[in-house]
């Protein structure tokens, strides 16, 4: 299809070509190579040094924690709210479709300031009644994972939503009618035709969850070794001139990201030379 | 099949029908107090605390010369850099769609690199091209420049992902008639090709606005926050949080939730009127 709308390759072209390529290497590509070389100025160092930090480790596992967390409850989510955004109709629905979007366009700020209002151990809504239930929210863990969650919540469905609409129901209708049961033809049928997109939403929640920094930043109060994140380790690092320690975890996060984009592009690029066939 | 085991089980059945079965009306109920729970509620409380100090309190928070300052700072880079957007995410998404090099794939990966890194790192790597050490002898760190290179980083991907699925389906007969008929590529592009993706750049530059109307992290260590040149609205919000002024964190919060729902009734529309169309 590309071929037959190819125009001959005429100035413009190549001035345009060349304008792209020198804004994304500007703004992208170039500073982006910076971190690995800042990170490796000392060779191997600053990385070896990151992880013979205790604080340092319990900050990288915590953000991972966090982050599989976040994502597990947002692929079950996700991926529930797909079937029903597309499979049912009800009331409220359009308006449900679209707040799901919301996240992706409130501040990560408000985000962490929303939560506190509700879950504040001291005076937030719900806090003072989880606090005298024993469940600490803010300033600690389920803080940090909800944090987390509100940032990267419709990345799952965005990318479920589409493909489900696709495929329809004729082979589900068929199961059922063969005497499958509603769980069998979920596993059976709907997840098998669902899995690329839902592997996508996951890699991406993934990513972004990793990544937080605004909200995590609110609510968790920032304690070394205990509620300190990866991401806010940068933040500190870097603040008390510590350049080559931020340097540092800023690439191991880069690097996973990269890798997240990465296998995103190849296995898309897999699906679509499939389709194509 | 039990229906006790179903209703158990009800957060991921999918219904065939159009109407509720009791299995996915549990999985909407579950999945809604989900969404309250996380969503919904804690946005309501962010408006319920800002409204507790009334119309006057509310008017005196975002009128604080400082605050003011910040807002008018954020609306001015984040337009800015969304209308820059509209121009460079579609000359990107025609590049990436109507042209072919060796290497372009690796363009594709760069675009989504915005989507992808912590914004605390992407701070991180514009300093380290743009910042005192700059290789290219532009000091923009701790400037107000500082502000719209972080927001053009961080929306980069926004009217590009928007626009490139579109131009990718365009048909090609109508461009080559108006071609053979005489029309310059400019000609073709403005009158044919343009109007076809304005929804999609719309979209785009809608969710591209929002972005960098809440944009933090990568501006932390960027614009280094100084009051009336480099100070954006959310760090005005993380500033009164921390001075435990959580009405007036609220308030401001509220003015960039507002915006935020306006960009999504804004896609609702474009979206829907799309759907009509196609």
């Amino acid at each position: 299809m590309a071929e037959v709308r190819r125009h001959r390759n005429g100035p413009v072209t190549y001035a345009l070509r060349l304008a792209v390529v020198a804004y994304l290497v500007l703004l992208i590509g170039w500073p982006l190579a910076l971190v690995g070389t800042h990170a490796f100025e000392n060779g191997t160092e600053a990385i070896r040094g990151i992880f013979e930090d205790p604080d340092m480790v319990a900050a990288l596992r915590l953000t991972a924690v966090a982050a599989v967390v976040a994502t597990a409850i947002n692929t079950v989510f996700g991926v529930a709210v797909s079937l029903l955004l597309v499979r049912n109709e009800f009331p409220g629905k359009r308006v449900l479709s679209a707040l799901i979007d919301l996240p992706l366009s409130v501040s990560p700020i408000v985000v962490g300031l929303a939560l506190v209002l509700v879950y504040g151990g001291r005076d937030g809504w719900f806090g003072p009644t989880l606090e005298s239930a024993g469940i600490e929210v803010i300033f600690s863990t389920p803080g940090i994972v909800m944090a987390t969650a509100f940032v990267a919540l419709p990345l799952v469905i965005r990318e479920v939503v589409p493909v489900l609409k696709e495929v329809g129901t004729e082979q589900e209708q068929a199961a059922r009618s063969l005497g499958a049961s509603g769980w069998q033809t979920f596993w059976r049928i709907t997840l098998p035709s669902i899995k690329w997109a839902v592997v996508y939403g996951v890699v991406l929640t993934l990513a972004r969850s990793l990544g937080e920094f605004g909200a995590v930043k609110v609510v968790s109060g920032n304690v070394l070794g205990e509620t300190r994140t990866a991401t806010l380790a940068v933040e500190e690092k870097y603040l008390n001139f510590d350049q080559e320690g931020a340097y540092a975890i800023a690439f191991l996060l880069a690097s996973v990201s990269v890798l997240a984009i990465l296998i995103v592009s190849v296995l898309r690029a897999i699906g679509a030379r499939q389709a194509t066939r | 099949m039990s229906t006790v085991a179903e209703s158990r089980r009800g957060i991921a059945l999918p219904a065939l029908g159009h109407d509720l079965t009791r299995a996915s009306g549990i999985g909407l109920g579950l999945a809604m107090t989900w969404f309250s729970l996380l969503v919904l509620i804690p946005l309501a409380a962010v408006m319920v605390t800002a409204s507790t100090t009334g119309w006057s309190g509310f008017w005196s928070v975002v009128t604080n010369d400082q605050t003011a300052a910040a807002i008018r700072l954020t609306v001015t880079a984040a337009a800015g850099v969304t209308l820059f957007n509209v121009v460079t995410g579609t000359a990107i998404a025609w590049v990436l769609v109507r042209d072919r090099f060796p290497g372009k794939w690796l363009l594709e990966v760069v675009i989504d690199v915005p989507f992808a890194l912590p914004t605390i790192v992407a701070g991180l790597v514009l300093v380290s091209l743009y910042g005192v050490d700059s290789p290219l002898g532009l000091h923009w760190a701790n400037t107000s420049m500082s502000v719209w290179l972080a927001f053009a980083f961080v929306t980069l991907p926004f009217v590009v992902r928007m626009v490139q699925p579109v131009l990718d389906e365009l048909e090609a007969d109508v461009e080559e008639a108006a071609a053979s008929l005489g029309a310059s590529r400019f000609t073709v592009f403005r009158r044919i090709v343009l109007p076809s993706l304005v929804p999609a750049i719309a979209a785009g530059a809608a969710l591209s606005f929002a972005r960098a109307m809440g944009e933090y992290g990568s501006l932390v260590l960027l614009s280094g926050n100084l009051p009336f040149e480099s100070e954006v609205t959310s760090v005005r919000i993380l500033s009164a949080i921390e001075n435990d002024n959580r009405a007036g964190a609220a308030a401001i919060a509220s003015l960039l939730l507002l915006i935020s729902l306006l960009v999504i009734v804004a896609l609702d529309i474009i979206q829907r009127r799309v759907a009509r169309r196609g």
